[in-house]
């Protein structure tokens, strides 16, 4: 009994290490595991993938899990939007042939992986600070909040053919991320990211949670029409 | 002698304020192409679906109407400050002041115009 005990624990420690070499290898040659994040604009030109270091602090496993098994594309002009961009007719476009593409794990490594990115919580702080309220908002107001009310749209997609293409899609944000971190990223994106390209629109509380609330029903709503 | 203190330590601090200071290409190209565009024409890969269309910059005609002030207020408050688009966000809390100032005077160079 003790022998299995023992292998079953070797056995453990070698997957939990082999995979923390996946991360410091394979992931941290593209994504910032360690931090801090970049502190200039040259750095951030250089970013060739977002940052990671956070990552128990921003995703939620099981979507992180199925994510890397099947990876799609999230910011529609890539990481930094000013390398991906072409002049066309009617003025800048997606230069498409710059994009590049995530590489797909096995359902074993994209579960340890996830796993082993939820260690990563240096944050804590800031997500401590927020708290989710209870609330409902229709469709409707939460659509004409962010379109006309806060401007949201003019870097971010609603749904897949209509919003802004520098910013990451939302229409999916609530499956991907964290209640917290996103109540927290809106409330300052600079706490997360000095450099960020979302600017702190200076919500009150009341629309932070609203902005929350709208991007979990939006996310059902996305979910549902798959 | 605590004035002296006082001199260094505002050297020191304005010397690290120098060093995180971007150049406004650089900001340009980070926060403002995305809608206003690669060529500053207000043709950015976000203005596709927007209600109202971005400022072109190169427009020394209606560049001309706005003040340096005006300008200084929409970068850091955003197009609502001056009675303008929600969808010019507040850029406060990225840029300094002395960065937006440094904006203003690029716009001045992408527009070839002054105020007036």
């Amino acid at each position: 009994m003790k022998r299995i005990l023992v292998v079953a624990l070797l056995g453990f420690s070698a997957a939990a290490v082999a995979e923390e070499g996946v991360l410091q290898g394979d992931c941290a040659a593209c994504h910032n595991i360690k931090g801090p994040t970049a502190q200039t604009l040259k750095a951030v030109f250089e970013k060739k993938a977002p940052d990671l270091f956070y990552a128990g602090n921003k995703f939620r496993q099981e979507w992180l899990v199925s994510w890397l098994q099947k990876p799609t594309r999230i910011r529609p002009a890539g990481m930094f939007h000013g390398d991906h961009i072409k002049v066309g007719v009617k003025g800048d476009e997606i230069d498409t042939s710059t994009l590049t593409t995530h590489p797909a794990l096995s359902k074993a490594d994209a579960t340890s992986v996830a796993a082993e990115l939820m260690k990563l919580k240096p944050h804590d702080d800031l997500i401590a600070k927020e708290k989710v309220e209870p609330g409902t908002i229709s469709m409707q107001m939460g659509e004409m909040a962010f379109d006309k009310f806060l401007g949201c749209m003019a870097c971010h997609l609603i749904e897949p053919e209509y919003g802004g293409l520098s910013g990451p899609e939302l229409y999916t944000a609530a499956k991907r991320l964290q209640p917290q971190y996103m109540l927290s990223f809106i409330r300052s994106p600079q706490a997360w990211d000095p450099k960020s390209m979302m600017p702190n629109k200076n919500l009150s509380d009341a629309n932070i949670q609203k902005m929350a609330r709208y991007l979990e029903s939006l996310s059902k709503e996305a979910a549902n029409a798959k | 002698m605590p004035s002296k203190f006082i001199l260094l330590l505002l050297l020191a601090v304005s010397s690290v304020q120098a060093q995180g200071k971007e150049t406004p290409a650089d900001n340009y190209k980070a926060y403002c192409i995305q809608c206003h565009g690669s060529e500053g024409t207000g043709k950015g890969v976000n203005a596709r679906d927007m209600s109202v269309v971005p400022r072109d910059h190169t427009d020394a005609k209606s560049m001309s109407g706005r003040s340096d002030e005006t300008l200084f207020k929409a970068i850091k408050e955003g197009g609502t400050a001056i009675n303008k688009s929600i969808l010019m966000p507040p850029w406060s809390a990225t840029l300094s002041d002395e960065e937006i100032n440094d904006l203003v005077q690029y716009l001045r160079k992408l527009c070839k115009c002054k105020f007036g």
